[in-house]
C-alpha cells in the first residue's frame, strides 16, 4: 500500500484554478522529487498534503495519507496527523523559526502536542533529535536561540522538528534553496540519511532538476498545475517525453552561445584591497570587534572578458562588489576603472561611476512601484553632466528596450505588470542605457527560473557580442557561472584562493576549497544535459 | 542583559541631563518677571530689587541651573511664588492624584485593548473584526472632553451613580477615591483604548502571516495555539512602545480632563502656574513630568529585552 496517494487532486484557491488532476504517490523509505518552475503547483501539493491551505481553498479529489482521507478529516483529526504522521521542512531557515523561543522548546514542542508526557522528557527527546540532524550538545545547546545560528543550522532545527515524532512521511519544500551551495549539499545528505534510518517516504519538492536527481527515486514534473510526466529517477531522463520536460531538462544545463574573444586592454585594476568593518563592542571595556570583509583582493578585468566571481554567503563578495562601485570607500588598495580611480578622495568618482553599472538578484525589490518603466531604465542619466532630453531621450530609451528583447510600448507601463524575466530585462535596459563599459552583475539570474534563466543568459552572450560589453558575474551557482564566463575567481573569507580560465578552474580545481565547492554542486547526470 | 540594562541607564541620565538643559533654557528666555507679577504694577523697584534677590533671580544662568538641579537631587524643588509653599510638597499632592489617574487609565486601556485586538485579528474580516475596527474607529475620533461631559451628564446627574467632579480625597478610603476617578479614567482610556486595540489587531496579524506561525501549524498545533504561544508574544513589541508613549500622555495630557471633573491634579496646576508665571513651580513640575516619561520608556526598553532574546544579547 502506498504510504501517500494523490488521486486526481484540484485545488481552486478563490475561483483560481491552482491544480488540475494531480496524481502521484509516495511508499515508505521511498523519495519522490516533484519539480516545476514557480506557480507550477508544486508548493501547494504540499500544503494540500498538509491540508494547510490558503483561505479560500477548495479541493476535490483524494490525498489518503497511511489510510487517512485528509481531505475528508476534521480539523482537530488533522492536527494530531500533522507533525505525527507526517513533517514538513520549508524554503526559508531564517523565518521559519520562532524568534523568541529556543530551539529546545521548539522541537519539544512538537513531542508536547502529541503526547502526554512530562517536559523534561520531551527536552531529553529534543536532544535526541537534535542530536539526530548533528548539531551536538555542547556547541548547540537546547537553550539556544534561533538567531544565534547559520542558515544551514537553523534548517537543522526545522529538520528536527519535523523528525522528532519519528513521522512516516517527511515533506521537505525547497529545503536547500536557500542555502549556500556546500550547506545545501550537508542538507541533502541529511535528509537521504534520515530517510534511510527511519525508513520514511519524503516528498521533495524543488525548482531544481540536478537536486533531485541525484536523491530522489521516483521523479514527477509539474507544469501549470498539472503533472506533465513522472517515473523512476535512474531512467526519467532518457525516457521523458513531454515537450516541457525536455525544455526544462536542456534549459537547466543550458550554455548560451559566445563569441570567443582575445584578451584587450586592462579595464579594471582591483589593487590590494582591503575593508574591515567595526562592529559594536561586545564587552563593557573590550576592544572593539573588527571584521575583515575583505583582505588584499588584486584582479584585472580585461576589456570585453566575462570573469566569474565565486563564492558563499559572507565571503566578503558583496563587500567587493560594492566597493568597486563606488558606494563604499575602502581602506586600503586602489580600485581602478581605465586607469581613473573610482575614488578621488572620500567621494565616489562620477565619471568613473557612469561607465558602469550593475543588475542585482531581486528583480521585484530593485524597482520603485511608482514609477513608469521609462523613468526606471532612466535612472542612470543622473550620472551624466548633460542628460538627453526630448526626442533624444525617448530614442534612448526605445533604443535601450528593443536591445533587451522588450518594445518601446513598454515605457508607459508600470513594474508590476511585468513577470520576473522581463523586470530582470528593464533592470539590464537600465544598466546599457547610458553605454557602460562594465556591468556587474550581482546574482543577476539567481532568482530567475531555469527557463527563464537560459533566456537572461542568451540575452547576456548576445549583448555582450553587439556591444563589446565588459561583465563581472557574481554568483553561488556554480553552473551558471561556468557557462557564462571566460575566467573565474574564487573567493573565500574575504581572500580569493583561486584565479584561473573557466573550463581550467572547473575541470582541474587546484585549490582545496573549490575542488569542495564543486563536488558539493548539484549535478545533473553524465551525459543528459 | 545586564549590558543591555546598563547602557540603557547611561542613556536615562543622558536624557535627563539634556532635558534638564532644555526646560531651564526655555523657562529663561520666557518674557515675565515673576516679581513684577507677584508685587503688581505699581511696585517700586527696590522692592521689585530685593524680592528678585530672595527668588533667587539674580546671579548667573550658570548659578541658578545648578542650585535648581542640586535642590532637586536633595528633594528641595524651591518655594512657589505665588503661594508661597514648597514646591515638593505641592507635586507630592498632585501627583496623588495624576498617578493613579494614569495608571488607572492605562490598565483599563490595556484590558479593555488586548482582548479586543486579539480576538479581532483571530477572526480576521469576520463581524467581530468589522465591529471591532468600527468601535474603535469612533473610540479615536471622539474628542475625550465631549466624551467625559456626556459621561457625567449620563451617569452623575441622570443616573447619580458618580459625582460629577472632585476628588474625594484619599482619606476617604481606598473606594471612595478610586470611585471619584472612575469617569476620568474611563475618559482618558477610551481613545487609549482604541489605538492600542488596533494595534495589538494589525501587529498580530503580522505575526500571524509569518513563516514561523506556520512551522508551528505544521507541527500540529491547533490555529489557536499557534496564535497564543507563537504569535502574540512576538506582536506585543509594537504594543509595548504604543503603551510607553500612552503613559506619558496619560501622566501629562489629562490637563483638559483634570479641567473637566474638577481634579486637583499635575495638569492642572502646571495650567494655572503657567497662568501666573509661577516659574518654579512650572519648571519642577516639567522635570518631574519628564522624569516619569523617561522612566516609563526605560521600562518599556526592558521589557523589549524580556520579550525578545535577541536584544539581551546586545
Amino acid at each position: 500500500m502506498n504510504l501517500l496517494r494523490i488521486a486526481g487532486l484540484n485545488l481552486d484557491i478563490h475561483g483560481t484554478p491552482i491544480l488540475r488532476d494531480v496524481s502521484l504517490s509516495v511508499d515508505p523509505g521511498q523519495i519522490v522529487g516533484v519539480i516545476g518552475e514557480s506557480g507550477s503547483g508544486k508548493s501547494m501539493t504540499a500544503f494540500a498534503v498538509m491540508q494547510l491551505l490558503p483561505n479560500g481553498s477548495a479541493a476535490t479529489g483524494r490525498v489518503t495519507l497511511s489510510g487517512h482521507e485528509m481531505l475528508e478529516l476534521p480539523e482537530r483529526a488533522l492536527c494530531k496527523l500533522r507533525g505525527n504522521e507526517v513533517g514538513m521542512v520549508f524554503q526559508e531557515p531564517m523565518t521559519a523559526l520562532n524568534p523568541i523561543r529556543s530551539i529546545g522548546q521548539q522541537v519539544a514542542e512538537t513531542i508536547l502536542i502529541h503526547e502526554d508526557v512530562p517536559k523534561s522528557e520531551a527536552m531529553a527527546r529534543a536532544r535526541e533529535a537534535l542530536n539526530r540532524v548533528e548539531l551536538p550538545e555542547d556547541r548547540f545547546p537546547l537553550t539556544r536561540y534561533p538567531h544565534e545560528l547559520s542558515g544551514g543550522q537553523r534548517q537543522r532545527v526545522v529538520i528536527a522538528m519535523a523528525i522528532a515524532l519519528r513521522p512516516k512521511l517527511l515533506i521537505a519544500d525547497e529545503p536547500t534553496t536557500a542555502l549556500d551551495v556546500t550547506t545545501q549539499a550537508q542538507i541533502l545528505a541529511l535528509l537521504t540519511r534520515l530517510v534511510r534510518e527511519d525508513g520514511m517516504g519524503m516528498l521533495m519538492i524543488t525548482h531544481d532538476l540536478a537536486v533531485v536527481s541525484g536523491m530522489a527515486d521516483e521523479i514527477v514534473i509539474m507544469q501549470n498545475g498539472r503533472v506533465v510526466e513522472s517515473g523512476p529517477a535512474a531512467t526519467l531522463f532518457e525516457t521523458m517525453q513531454h515537450p516541457y520536460s525536455k525544455a526544462l531538462l536542456a534549459a537547466s544545463g543550458h550554455v548560451p552561445d559566445r563569441v570567443d574573444r582575445d584578451g584587450g586592454a586592462p579595464l579594471l585594476e582591483v589593487r590590494g584591497v582591503v575593508r574591515d568593518y567595526r562592529l559594536p563592542r561586545k564587552t563593557l571595556f573590550g576592544a572593539p570587534v573588527v571584521i575583515h570583509a575583505v583582505k588584499g583582493v588584486s584582479f584585472t578585468l580585461e576589456r570585453g572578458e566575462s570573469l566569474g566571481l565565486v563564492g558563499e554567503s559572507g565571503c566578503g563578495k558583496s563587500t567587493l562588489t560594492r566597493a568597486i562601485l563606488g558606494l563604499e570607500e575602502v581602506q586600503e588598495g586602489s580600485i581602478r576603472l581605465d586607469g581613473e580611480p573610482v575614488f578621488t578622495g572620500h567621494t565616489a568618482n562620477r565619471a568613473v561611476r557612469r561607465r558602469m553599472q550593475v543588475v542585482f538578484q531581486d528583480p521585484y525589490g530593485s524597482f520603485n512601484p511608482r514609477h513608469r518603466v521609462s523613468r526606471l531604465v532612466t535612472e542612470p542619466f543622473h550620472l551624466l553632466d548633460t542628460p538627453p532630453t526630448g526626442a533624444e531621450r525617448e530614442a534612448a530609451i526605445d533604443e535601450a528596450l528593443i536591445s533587451v528583447g522588450l518594445t518601446p510600448a513598454d515605457k508607459e507601463k508600470y513594474i508590476h505588470e511585468f513577470s520576473g524575466g522581463q523586470r530582470q530585462r528593464i533592470a539590464i535596459a537600465r544598466a546599457l542605457i547610458i553605454k557602460p563599459d562594465l556591468i556587474i552583475l550581482d546574482e543577476a539570474v539567481s532568482a530567475l527560473d531555469v527557463q527563464v534563466r537560459a533566456q537572461i543568459l542568451d540575452l547576456l552572450a548576445d549583448l555582450s557580442a553587439r556591444f563589446g560589453l565588459t561583465y563581472l558575474f557574481i554568483s553561488h551557482d556554480l553552473s551558471v557561472v561556468r557557462s557564462i564566463t571566460d575566467r573565474v575567481l574564487v573567493m573565500k573569507s574575504g581572500e580569493i584562493v583561486e584565479e584561473g580560465p573557466t573550463e581550467r578552474v572547473f575541470d582541474a580545481p587546484r585549490h582545496a576549497y573549490t575542488q569542495e565547492l564543486i563536488a558539493a554542486a548539484p549535478k545533473l547526470p553524465e551525459g543528459v544535459a | 542583559m545586564l549590558r543591555y540594562t546598563l547602557k540603557r541607564l547611561v542613556s536615562l541620565a543622558i536624557s535627563l541631563a539634556i532635558a534638564s538643559v532644555v526646560i531651564f533654557l526655555a523657562i529663561e528666555i520666557l518674557p515675565g518677571d515673576p516679581a513684577a507679577n507677584m508685587l503688581g504694577v505699581n511696585a517700586q523697584e527696590d522692592t521689585l530689587a530685593a524680592l528678585r534677590d530672595q527668588l533667587g533671580l539674580n546671579g548667573t544662568p550658570w548659578e541658578r541651573y545648578s542650585s535648581w538641579i542640586g535642590g532637586m537631587l536633595t528633594g528641595d524643588f524651591g518655594t512657589s511664588y505665588t503661594y508661597r509653599t514648597p514646591v515638593a510638597e505641592m507635586l507630592g499632592e498632585r501627583l496623588w492624584i495624576s498617578l493613579p489617574l494614569a495608571l488607572y487609565a492605562l490598565t483599563m486601556s490595556t484590558l479593555i485593548a488586548f482582548p479586543a485586538g486579539i480576538w479581532a485579528a483571530s477572526k480576521r474580516g469576520s463581524v467581530a473584526d468589522v465591529t471591532v475596527m468600527g468601535v474603535t474607529q469612533i473610540g479615536v475620533a471622539i474628542p475625550n472632553f465631549w466624551f467625559a461631559m456626556l459621561m457625567v451628564l449620563v451617569f452623575a446627574i441622570n443616573l447619580r451613580w458618580f459625582s460629577a467632579g472632585g476628588f474625594a480625597g484619599w482619606d476617604a478610603g481606598f473606594f471612595a477615591a478610586m470611585k471619584s476617578l472612575t469617569l476620568p479614567a474611563i475618559a482618558l482610556a477610551l481613545p487609549q483604548a482604541s489605538i492600542l486595540a488596533r494595534v495589538m489587531r494589525s501587529s498580530l496579524l503580522d505575526t500571524l502571516s509569518e513563516d514561523f506561525v506556520r512551522t508551528a501549524r505544521a507541527k500540529g498545533l491547533t490555529r489557536r495555539q499557534a496564535l497564543w504561544r507563537h504569535a502574540l508574544r512576538n506582536a506585543l513589541i509594537p504594543v509595548l512602545t504604543i503603551i510607553g508613549m500612552q503613559f506619558s500622555f496619560l501622566i501629562a495630557g489629562a490637563i483638559i480632563i483634570e479641567n473637566v471633573f474638577f481634579l486637583p491634579g499635575l495638569g492642572r496646576m502646571i495650567f494655572q502656574a503657567i497662568s501666573s508665571r509661577d516659574l518654579i513651580v512650572v519648571e519642577s513640575a516639567v522635570m518631574l513630568l519628564v522624569f516619569g516619561v523617561i522612566v516609563v520608556n526605560f521600562a518599556v526598553e526592558i521589557a523589549y529585552a524580556l520579550v525578545d532574546p535577541r536584544l539581551r544579547a546586545r
